[in-house]
């Protein structure tokens, strides 16, 4: 077991009275695994996704990740997880603007201090992975989507995470885009046993899942496996 | 990638901002580079004008003024000659040298010129600036006369005076200022009518920068019957010892020497003192001010920018950079901004001062380098401390927040 969550809650204090955003949430994912969780709009998806390594802080609840409670971890402490073991991928590509194709993907080791040459080579592999070595020196507004995409995936895998964290990876982009994404996460979950949890609303994203998650309300009302 | 090169990228990609961010802080640093640079050779000046004048007291007719000292008005008052004797008679101790004087402003050769009566040894006895010129022997040395190596640069070496020691200035001898012997073309052994008398010009004196270059010296005694008024003098200069001066020896000059007025150099160019003092004030109030515009400004930039920056501060705290990964990217921006301020704030400085020090203060400026550095400094402290409070914001963030889509 690799990520577990217990009893989570996450409330947000709004005008018209406290929110439950998470109630009571428990699941586990085994290493390997590839959970998908969907719901509709406004459940509780990305809250889920996003508190398990501190973004989001908890109300209540635990969160175990291999084997070590770090809810309650310091801001430091959960900081260095994401940067040594997490790698996350968003719907909005979440790329900086004026770093090109390759500084983008080396951004991740070069915050956890790896040599320039170490970088460069490990990004060119990652971006020839993703079919990306003919664009290393574009700017993000210079590329389309589904390259975008890839590139925030390349970023995502570059320091080798134990899991990924995708928030609707496909939600900007047109099927057949969504289904090349798609393809290259299940090949980086199959083929470098990275475990991968993807918040989805797309029914054929969610049909990727060895697990599959169904949040309402900030509860999980269907669990599959 | 490293976090220095992620903020130089920043920087280019965002550099039509750095303008406004840059103007308040160059333009403070300008203000005040160019005012020390004016203020310093101002005061270097008031420095060159104390050795210059050689006496340090003055001894003036009661009623007159500094003015009518430098003026020579033909109906300036005159106080006896007697004076000098009381004074050499008395047992005030601390006065090292004197030199009896009269002054009046007279035609020589058709054109106007000061004609000063002196008596020739103590009179250049007490001139720092012809003693470096040895016009002078060794003989007279003062407990704290100025030091002749102090007074080297400023006079003009002349390898013909030097030889040429003179200790008296004969009658029917005069020596001439350097912009009065230009005005009349005058030359060593020319002749020059003064007042109808025949003068022999024994010596043309170095330029000096002071009233002095326009002068006409002459035997004290030649110009009292000259002039007509015979054992007076108009002012009389004396070398008192410092010490000697703040221990009281001008009021014992007073008790002795009834209806005068006696003054010290030092108050003669408190003025200029004064205005430098107000100088320095004002380059210190400046410095406070410039301390807190240039810090907002700067603040106010920075908190612009990691405002839109926002959602690139949440990615980066995504991807696992620490608080203190924010902390180095605005701060290490702010000393960028700081460096390139401070610089640009000491040329520009320099040059205002270079070109406008002459119209609005009458002097010449010269570039101070040193002040380079006390401009990198001075700019690096305002934009680093101004851009504290928005980084520090920023390292809080919520990473969520400002993940969200725009
Ligand atoms: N910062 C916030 N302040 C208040 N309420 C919030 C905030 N973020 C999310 N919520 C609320 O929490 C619930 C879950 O949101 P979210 O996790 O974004 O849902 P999903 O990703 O499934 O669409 C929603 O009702 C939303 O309005
Ligand atoms: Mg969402």
């Amino acid at each position: 077991m690799i990520l577990q969550g217990d009893k989570i809650v996450r409330q947000y204090k709004h005008k018209s009275g406290v929110i439950n955003a998470l109630d009571q949430v428990s699941f586990m994912v085994e290493k390997g695994d590839f959970v998908t969780v969907t719901g509709p709009s406004g459940s509780g998806k990305s809250t889920l996704l996003l508190s398990m390594f501190g973004l989001v802080r908890l109300t209540s609840g635990t969160v175990i990740f291999n084997g070590q409670r770090i809810d309650d971890c310091s801001d430091r402490k959960l900081t260095e997880i994401r940067r040594k073991s997490v790698g996350y991928i968003l719907q909005s590509f979440a790329l900086i603007p004026y770093l090109t194709t390759i500084q983008n993907v080396m951004m991740p080791l070069a915050l956890d201090r790896v040599p320039a040459g170490e970088q460069l080579k490990r990004a060119s592999e990652i971006l020839d992975f993703v079919g990306l070595s003919d664009r290393m020196d574009h700017l993000p507004r210079e590329l389309s989507a589904g390259q975008q995409q890839r590139v925030a995936i390349a970023r995502s895998i570059v320091h080798r995470p134990a899991i990924i964290m995708a928030d609707e990876p496909t939600g900007n982009l047109d099927p057949a885009l969504s289904l090349e994404i798609l393809e290259f996460l299940k090949k980086i979950n199959r083929e470098q046993h990275i475990t991968i949890m993807m918040v989805t609303h797309s029914p054929v994203a969610a049909e990727y899942g060895s697990m599959k998650l169904h949040l309402r309300d900030g509860k999980i009302v269907i669990r599959n496996s | 990638m490293t976090i220095t090169k992620l903020v130089l990228l920043e920087l280019w990609k965002r550099r039509s901002q750095l303008i406004t961010g840059l103007l308040a802080i160059t333009l403070g640093i300008a203000v005040i580079v160019a005012i020390q640079s004016v203020s310093v050779v101002s005061e270097q000046n008031v420095a060159r004008n104390l050795d210059n004048l050689g006496a340090n007291i003055l001894v003036l007719p009661q009623g007159a003024s500094i003015d009518d000292y430098y003026t020579c008005d033909i109906d300036a008052p005159t106080l006896p000659m007697d004076y000098v004797e009381r004074i050499l008679t008395s047992t005030i101790s601390g006065v090292d040298n004197m030199s009896p004087k009269l002054t009046r402003r007279v035609k020589a050769a058709g054109q106007d010129v000061v004609l000063t009566g002196i008596l020739p040894k103590s009179e250049i006895a007490s001139k720092p600036l012809w003693q470096t010129a040895g016009l002078i022997g060794t003989e007279i040395k003062t407990a704290c006369a100025p030091d002749q190596a102090a007074n080297q640069s400023h006079g003009m070496e002349d390898e013909k005076l030097k030889r040429k020691v003179i200790d008296t200035l004969n009658f029917n001898d005069c020596m001439a200022g350097s912009q009065v012997a230009t005005k009349l073309k005058l030359s060593a052994n020319s002749r020059v009518n003064i007042m109808g008398k025949d003068f022999r010009v024994v010596k043309i004196l170095p330029e000096t920068g002071t009233v002095d270059d326009d002068r006409i010296f002459a035997n004290l005694k030649d110009v009292q019957q000259l002039l007509g008024i015979e054992n007076q003098v108009s002012a009389i200069e004396i070398m008192g010892c410092c010490n000697a001066i703040s221990e009281g020896l001008l009021g014992q000059l007073r008790n002795i020497l009834p209806d005068t007025r006696i003054t010290t150099i030092g108050q003669i160019v408190s003025t200029q003192i004064e205005t430098n003092q107000l100088m320095k004030k004002i380059t210190l109030v400046m410095l406070i001010i410039i301390f807190f515009v240039g810090g907002i400004s700067i603040g106010n930039y920075t908190w612009a920018n990691v405002n839109e920056r926002k959602r690139e501060i949440g990615i980066l705290r995504m991807m696992g950079a620490g608080r203190a990964v924010i902390y180095r990217m605005f701060l290490l921006k702010a000393l960028l901004l700081g460096i390139t301020g401070g610089i640009l704030g000491y040329l520009l400085g320099t040059v205002a001062g270079v070109v406008l020090g002459p119209y609005l203060a009458g002097i010449a400026v010269k570039p101070v380098y040193l002040y380079l550095l006390w401009s990198v400094l001075l700019a690096v402290a305002i934009s680093v401390t101004g851009s504290l409070i928005p980084t520090w914001l920023a390292a809080r963030f919520d990473p969520y927040n400002n993940l969200q889509e725009d």
